[in-house]
């Protein structure tokens, strides 16, 4: 439910940097640990974009992998929520990365 | 209409004193600026035509500014405050009320109260002897920091004391909005499931401590309680899990303790910040 409010923060954070000028792209970072659904995000893009300069923009999402350090053997495992197990089977993860939820840039014309 | 439940656009957010029975309309998501309206206002800043700008900013970086301000406000005034996480129904308002009657006198401590409509929760609070404010969200799933920083400023909490703020009842959104709070406390209820911690991992993940309430009905629910530990565990091995029953009083004195040291130490670190 709360990838209504991101949208808002995207279109509001977008507006700031285009300065009127008509948006053709959007590009987000969005980590699989981030809590954030990319259809729905999508979805809601959409909708907060209707009537302003960013309407028709194309909303790309680069999904970014979950990544963690198991504390018990040192290696590295990859997440797709923020949980699991490593090969060890330690449950002790520190989360590495894929928290991300970033604008990276926009295209402009 | 709102895109994601359908409700109405008049459910603003609002915050109510329940002192003086004052309402007032939360600041409200800025509308994004029309196109025409920034063409006229900044036609001169425009870009290169084709331009691709370079942002690399956190989505989330004016909430997380905001979360930092409530943090250093409560810090100035050696203020513990705690944001309470549940789905609805898990107990949360009678634990405060719980807490507030046992502690009272003990320890100072007032309410930010979240929920999408009514004073329903806010007023309990109230009858139980707290000062307490009522943010209704409206539309919103969740509370923000921008709501926490005007909730607290009408609260107005008096120095070294303790804010719980109940959040929304819902365990997706309330974790990924930093309100500046100390620690997330998450509650859930035997009747919840034992499965919960898996199958909300973001939020057992962003607790602190997580309160087992509704432990009376454990004769009654099929809830294995060693594996509600395993999926904690799993989930997040340092989360420390308090078992209570709101109601029958139950394992309060842990939380009781719990709640006495967080205090003690956000003193403490003052003290030192002090010398």
């Amino acid at each position: 439910m709360h990838e209504l409010e991101i949208a808002q923060e995207i279109v509001a954070i977008v507006n700031d940097h285009a300065a009127g000028a008509r948006v053709t792209r959007v590009l987000i970072e969005v980590g699989k640990l981030a809590a954030v659904l990319p259809e729905s995000l999508r979805f809601c893009f959409e909708v907060c974009v209707e009537g302003t300069s960013i309407e028709g923009a194309r909303l790309d999402i680069l999904e970014s992998p979950g990544l963690a350090r198991c504390r018990g053997c040192g290696a590295e495992v990859v997440l797709d929520q923020p949980a699991g197990l490593c090969a060890c089977g330690g449950a002790d993860l520190e989360l590495l990365s894929g928290r991300q939820l970033q604008l990276k840039e926009i295209e402009v014309i | 209409m709102c895109a994601t439940c359908g409700c109405s656009d008049n459910s603003r957010p609002r915050l109510t004193d329940l002192e003086t029975g004052l309402a007032v309309p939360l600041d409200e998501p800025a509308e994004p600026p029309r196109a025409e309206h920034l063409r006229h206002e900044h036609g001169q800043d425009r870009p290169r035509v084709g331009t691709t700008i370079s942002i690399e900013t956190a989505v989330l970086a004016k909430n997380d500014r905001l979360a930092d301000l409530n943090r250093g406000w409560l810090a100035r005034r050696a203020i513990l405050a705690l944001n309470l996480v549940s789905s609805p129904g898990s107990g949360k308002t009678t634990l405060l009320e719980r807490t507030i009657r046992d502690l009272a006198g003990a320890l100072p401590m007032s309410v930010i109260e979240g929920d999408q409509e009514t004073l329903h929760d806010a007023e309990r609070i109230r009858a139980a002897g707290c000062r307490v404010v009522q943010i209704n969200t409206g539309a919103g799933c969740h509370l923000d920091a921008a709501m926490l920083g005007r909730a607290l400023e009408q609260l107005n909490p008096a120095a070294r004391s303790v804010v719980l703020v109940e959040n929304v009842g819902n365990l997706v959104c309330p974790a990924l909005f930093d309100l500046g709070e100390r620690a997330k406390v998450v509650i859930v209820s035997t009747a919840e499931g034992d499965d919960k911690p898996l199958k909300y991992p973001h939020m057992f993940r962003a607790g602190t401590i997580v309160i087992l309430n509704k432990i009376d009905l454990l004769p009654y629910v099929p809830f294995d309680e060693a594996k509600f530990d395993r999926h904690v565990r799993a989930v997040n091995p340092s989360l420390r899990v308090v078992r209570v029953s709101a109601t029958r009083g139950d394992g309060l004195s842990e939380w009781y303790d719990w709640l006495r040291a967080a205090a003690a130490d956000v003193d403490a670190t003052v003290a030192r910040a002090d010398l």
